[in-house]
């Protein structure tokens, strides 16, 4: 064996070790959820979609699936007006605390889960609005914002200068340049910034722990709740269909919005 | 179909200035252009044409001085209410536009009726030659055919001016030979006042009325093609416009009808006085001659302002050739001569006599 294909063969188990390593936990969970019998075994015994149906048909789920989807759509469409509207504002002009506002706005992604969500609990009590939509939502829009904010103005920052030069030069106002030029280039940006907050609150936890109640908790507490009282693999079922799920959402977005622009993985 | 002629506007530039930071990046240019004039603002990166030109679009607001357009003062005029008409180097074609909406874009904020949008739009699309391609993303487009698009959009709206940023300097050689023709097509066809930015001096003489020649902010001439190669005004000029050998700086001596050059460590150069360059006995002077201008002396010729030398290099270019001689107390002196005869005639590190026209040369006081 020559000494590059000794090389080759090391670089390859390393990168199989690496894939290993990251994909173990989640492969262990989907084995589990086709188990046939009642407990978390591992590995499974055999192969069986009953736990799926479970899943699918027990009331706390669902009712938390569909919490999830409304507390989700809301705070992502709101952190998309308001995270769209600071990318602007920071793209376009400079001001006093410009610097500021962006130390703000990327804030959640340095402050713990736990003490936001904490915040927003001692916060609701303050306002007597405990685990109620309206804290679920606020939460999660402040979570999700840095997402929403960085996608769109990376949009923003990829538009060439020359275009919307070249669109006053032949006399739209700036008014036309916003709604004609800028919109319409930034608007996959803004897509795909809404998808990655979507999925993002649609699987938090630990904030969310926090500011939900019994009635209002979303799916990722409803399965914490379950698997603290019941050890099957229902929770194994059911996290599977979430990751089924967030993929197929992922890849869609990555097809029609480009989420590799969006992430600023190659700006230009 | 209604079709208002183009109106061709004069420009005129009053000390304009613009200051970035304490960087100058246009020193006080005062310009005058003619309607329907082609004028070109030549000169290296960072001259300031560009930035000069910025200021006429609106997207620079000059530190002092003023723009005029037509009589009115535009200089505080937002852009989009200049009726200026730009070709941008990047072309900045809308990409989510295709083609025909790209060209309909200035018609469009004009608030013109749909069916005149579509006549003039047409037209445009038949001038340019870009007949069939409505329909196509410009991202489907040839260098050629979204310069071709550029253009198209910026004439359509019948503006005062037409400016153009380097627009040939991303299209390949062949190509821009090409675009070269069309464009002095189109300046024919429209009579567009355009005002040209390049830093390529074969487009500025092919192409231009006039040229404004700028180095480091500063206006350095401002003349015809012609003028301009003939008499350039300075040694920047000079050296920007074309091949050209500078002599050593010479002591300028008048006898009678001639005058001499006394080059210091190489005798005596001699040309017929002339008036018209207006320097005085004694005074000190730089020499610039153009290699067509200097040719291998024949055997035992006789004549003046013959200087020995070295040659060091060929340079074929197929209809001549251009050869360098290291001449002493000169330095390097290219000569220009037709054909390849003298690849053969004088190798590499043959002696070399070569004839200097002086009469042609341009002579510039040496500061």
């Amino acid at each position: 064996m020559t000494s590059h294909r000794l090389r080759s063969l090391g670089f390859w188990s390393l990168v199989v070790a690496i894939l290993a390593y990251m994909t173990l936990p989640t492969l262990v969970v989907l084995m589990t959820s086709v188990n046939p019998t009642e407990i978390l075994a591992f590995p499974p015994e055999g192969i069986s979609f009953q736990w799926y149906e479970k899943a699918l048909t027990y009331p706390d789920f669902q009712r938390a699936f569909k919490n999830g989807l409304i507390v989700t759509s809301l705070a992502s469409t709101a952190a998309l007006i308001v995270g769209s509207t600071f990318a602007w504002l920071v793209h376009r002009y400079t001001f006093r605390g410009r610097g500021l506002l962006e130390a703000v706005l990327w804030s959640p992604l340095i402050i713990p889960h736990f003490t936001l969500g904490f915040g927003f609990l001692l916060l609701g009590g303050a306002f007597g609005l405990q685990q109620g939509y309206v804290m679920i939502v606020l939460a999660h829009m402040v979570l999700v914002m840095p997402f929403v904010t960085r996608a769109v103005y990376v949009s923003l920052a990829n538009i060439d200068p020359d275009l919307t030069r070249a669109a006053a030069n032949l006399g739209a106002s700036p008014f036309h340049v916003l709604t004609r030029i800028e919109l319409p280039l930034v608007l996959p940006g803004m897509a795909g910034g809404w998808l990655i907050a979507a999925v993002l609150s649609l699987t938090e936890f630990t904030a969310s722990l926090y500011v939900t109640g019994s009635r209002t908790q979303t799916l990722p507490v409803a399965m914490y709740n379950y698997i603290r009282e019941y050890a099957d693999p229902t929770v194994s079922a059911i996290s599977a269909l979430l990751i089924i799920a967030t993929t197929l959402i992922m890849f869609i977005a990555d097809r029609a919005f480009g989420l590799r622009r969006v992430l600023a993985i190659d700006t230009h | 179909m209604t079709q208002t002629p183009i109106v061709p506007a004069a420009v005129e530039l009053v000390r304009v200035r613009k200051d970035f930071g304490s960087a100058v990046g246009v020193a006080d240019v005062s310009l005058k252009i003619e309607r329907g004039e082609f004028l070109t603002l030549l000169g290296p990166s960072g001259c300031g044409k560009s930035t000069l030109l910025g200021m006429i679009a609106g997207f620079l607001t000059p530190t002092a001085g003023k723009i005029v357009v037509d009589g009115d003062d535009i200089t505080g005029v937002e852009p989009y209410r200049r009726d200026i008409g730009m070709v941008f180097q990047s072309y900045a074609l809308f990409p989510h536009m295709n083609v025909f909406d790209n060209i309909a874009f200035g018609l469009r904020m004009r608030k013109m009726a749909k069916a005149e949008i579509v006549a003039e739009v047409r037209r445009a699309i038949e001038m340019m030659k870009l007949d069939g391609f409505e329909e196509r993303r410009v991202s489907q487009l040839s260098g050629g055919q979204q310069q071709r698009v550029a253009l198209a959009r910026a004439v359509v709206i019948r503006p005062k001016v037409l400016l153009l940023d380097e627009p040939l300097s991303a299209l390949d050689k062949n190509l821009r030979a090409q675009m070269q023709v069309e464009l002095s097509d189109l300046h024919r066809k429209t009579g567009l006042t355009t005002i040209f930015v390049t830093h390529d001096q074969g487009e500025a003489l092919s192409l231009s009325d006039r040229i404004v020649v700028m180095n480091r902010g500063e206006v350095q001439q401002v003349a015809t093609p012609i003028e301009l190669y003939r008499t350039p005004a300075n040694g920047f000029v000079a050296s920007f416009i074309g091949e050209i050998n500078a002599l050593p700086v010479a002591r300028y001596e008048i006898d009678g009808t001639d005058a001499a050059l006394a080059l210091p460590g190489a005798g005596r150069l001699v040309a017929p006085a002339r008036p018209d360059r207006g320097f005085a006995h004694g005074a000190q002077v730089r020499a610039f001659l153009r290699p067509e201008h200097v040719r291998p002396a024949l055997p035992d010729e006789t004549v003046a302002n013959v200087v020995r030398g070295v040659v060091t290099t060929h340079i074929y270019q197929g209809s001549h050739t251009i050869t360098r001689v290291e001449v002493e107390g000169i330095g390097l002196i290219e000569t220009r001569v037709t054909g390849a005869e003298i690849v053969g005639a004088y190798p590499i590190g043959a002696p070399i006599a070569l004839v200097l026209d002086i009469g042609q040369a341009v002579l510039l006081a040496a500061p």
